[in-house]
């Protein structure tokens, strides 16, 4: 039942893989930027909104990809609003492409980068604030020089948890990307793609990849948990 | 109510929370200690952190030595990190992030003109030259405090505020630091306020006080003066006493003595370390005070007054009475019994001899 066993990775498995290596890193990388002025709203703020914005992040984590991912579908369709908008930008449509691909998993993974870097900055509490703002640092200067420092554990949590959800997506991708090699194809949908062929020997390497890679990811995030954050 | 202390910094707060107003207005001292004292939920933490700006909620005026920190009418309000000010918290708080070192120089390297306190200077007054290159979280908590004082002081602040910096710590870290901020005190030429709900760090500290009680101003002034009035709330005379500042004037090496002079008389109590000459602060408690209408003889009470009687007050019980009186310029307070005022005819004008059964040094 297991065919015949290829250890060595196919050109388009290749393929996958970096594509979603460089999937993963970009939208970890703009999830830090957006997730954490969010994250810091909602940790400071004593508005009415806080619990509509906090329970609008966190929707990814209840939701069906297959409902999210249809809704952004709509959203960036032709006729949807983000179509529209990105058409009168003369960049076209989203869906089924790498950019579109970047922009759902933002979506599908933010709640995985605000709620840590979230919970970092309520621990760190008013006081240091105050303490940097009487020895003279403003604002921005005590956010880099004091939170950030006090914070970096949320943030390598953040990150790591933001990477992996992506690498480990699978509705959304298949909605929003399709299945276009070295576009959209996945490591996720590849996997898919080589069961459905009776391919197992494919499916099982980059299967058991994943498998290492998620426990690897996961190993690393629960040592680090009890270590201090700024040694 | 007189509460002018001075011109130097004029501060007009209203803050507004459910269950509690504060309103105060109030002309304070630009030198020497100011002691804001009361009892917990009386306000004074809130306007301590007025004074730094760390209300934003706040309304109100606040002049500081002829600039405008805040002015709710015109809209101004200097935020925390314009203003030149030290602030020590309850809790050290130190940054957990940086060394001993890191977190002086955090605030130093901020401040770009006028360092009139050295960091070396800061780092001697305080005794932590040994703990620079400590992580916070091996420090005792009396060395943080002296750390996050000396953080403090490191930026050459025009204005110290300090809120109970010895609350969080046991009495032996509190006997530990007192002597610091006495020095701090003798030595650098800034106004402090000190928030403060002990007696005996305020008279130990302070040169002025604010006697706060719901939010509002019960009295200001003096040291001395204050704490000899009579009207205050009987919250406060539970414990009344005043502050008496005086000079090691002798050493009685055979009965172990020394002897203390200061306006208005001396008083011996048990052998001092202190050089001749040193200034030393005692407090004489009202109830350690007893009268008498001729100088006793045959009493083992050595320390004997001649005063004159200023006023009588209510005390804390119906059946006392707070008298004061006048020792040659130094204010004395005495609680007697209703029923002694009566039998000893003890009414303004008259004079007595003051018994004193104990004085209670504090330093």
């Amino acid at each position: 039942m297991f065919g015949e066993f290829h250890p060595a990775l196919g050109n388009a498995d290749w393929a996958a893989v970096w594509l979603t290596f460089r999937l993963a890193s970009l939208v970890t990388v703009i999830l830090m930027v957006v997730g954490t002025p969010i994250a810091w709203w909602l940790a400071r703020t004593r508005s009415k909104w806080k619990g509509v914005v906090g329970a609008i992040v966190a929707l990814p984590l209840v939701l069906p990809p297959t409902v999210l991912g249809f809704y952004l579908l709509v959203a960036m369709g032709p006729y949807g609003p983000v179509g529209q908008f990105t058409q009168w930008l003369g960049i076209g449509l989203l869906p089924f492409t790498f950019p579109g691909l970047v922009v759902a998993s933002v979506f599908y993974s933010l709640p995985f980068v605000v709620q840590p870097v979230q919970n970092a900055f309520e621990a760190i509490g008013p006081r240091p604030l105050e303490v940097a703002a009487t020895l003279r640092a403003n604002p921005w200067d005590s956010f880099f020089t004091v939170v950030v420092p006090l914070a970096k554990s949320g943030f390598i949590t953040a990150a790591i948890l933001g990477f992996a959800h992506t690498v480990g997506e699978f509705g959304v991708v298949l909605m929003i990307g399709g299945n276009i090699p070295e576009k959209t194809r996945v490591v996720s949908v590849a996997i898919y793609d080589h069961v459905e062929a009776l391919e197992y020997a494919e499916a099982h390497v980059l299967a058991g990849g994943m498998l290492l890679f998620s426990f690897l990811v996961l190993l690393a995030l629960y040592s680090r948990k009890g270590a201090s954050a700024w040694k | 109510m007189e509460i002018t202390l001075g011109k130097a910094i004029q501060a007009r707060f209203q803050v507004i929370w459910p269950g509690f107003t504060l309103n105060v207005d109030l002309d304070l001292p630009g030198r020497g200690v100011t002691a804001l004292f009361g009892h917990s939920g009386s306000g004074k933490t809130t306007l301590l952190r007025c004074l730094a700006g760390l209300e934003r909620h706040s309304t109100g005026s606040l002049h500081f030595k002829g600039e405008v920190w805040q002015d709710s009418t015109r809209s101004i309000f200097r935020p925390t990190h314009q203003r030149s000010l030290g602030y020590v918290f309850q809790e050290a708080s130190l940054f957990p992030h940086l060394s001993v070192r890191k977190n002086l120089e955090y605030g130093r390297k901020r401040v770009n003109s006028g360092h009139k306190v050295s960091l070396d200077h800061a780092v001697e007054l305080l005794g932590i030259g040994h703990l620079l290159d400590r992580m916070p979280d091996r420090l005792s908590g009396g060395e943080r405090q002296r750390v996050a004082i000396a953080r403090a002081l490191a930026t050459s602040p025009e204005l110290l505020l300090m809120d109970e910096p010895l609350a969080a710590l046991d009495l032996k870290r509190k006997s530990e630091i007192l002597p610091y901020l006495e020095r701090l005190h003798d030595e650098l030429d800034i106004p402090m306020f000190y928030v403060s709900h002990s007696p005996d760090e305020v008279a130990r500290l302070a040169d002025h006080v604010v006697l706060l009680a719901e939010g509002r101003v019960v009295a200001a002034g003096g040291l001395r003066e204050t704490l000899a009035r009579l009207d205050l709330p009987t919250a406060f005379t539970e414990d009344a006493g005043v502050v008496i500042e005086a000079v090691v004037a002798d050493h009685d090496e055979a009965y172990h003595l020394t002897r203390l002079d200061f306006s208005g008389g001396s008083v011996v109590v048990a052998r001092r370390q202190e050089a001749l000459g040193r200034r030393l602060r005692f407090r004489v408690h009202a109830r350690d005070v007893s009268l008498t209408l001729t100088r006793a003889a045959g009493t083992s009470i050595s320390n004997l007054l001649p005063a004159t009687v200023t006023d009588i007050a209510d005390a804390d019980t119906p059946a006392h009475v707070l008298v004061r009186l006048d020792a040659g310029g130094t204010p004395l307070i005495a609680r007697i019994t209703r029923r002694s005022l009566d039998h000893l005819d003890v009414a303004p004008g008259k004079s007595m001899w003051a018994q004193i059964k104990a004085v209670a040094l504090l330093a």
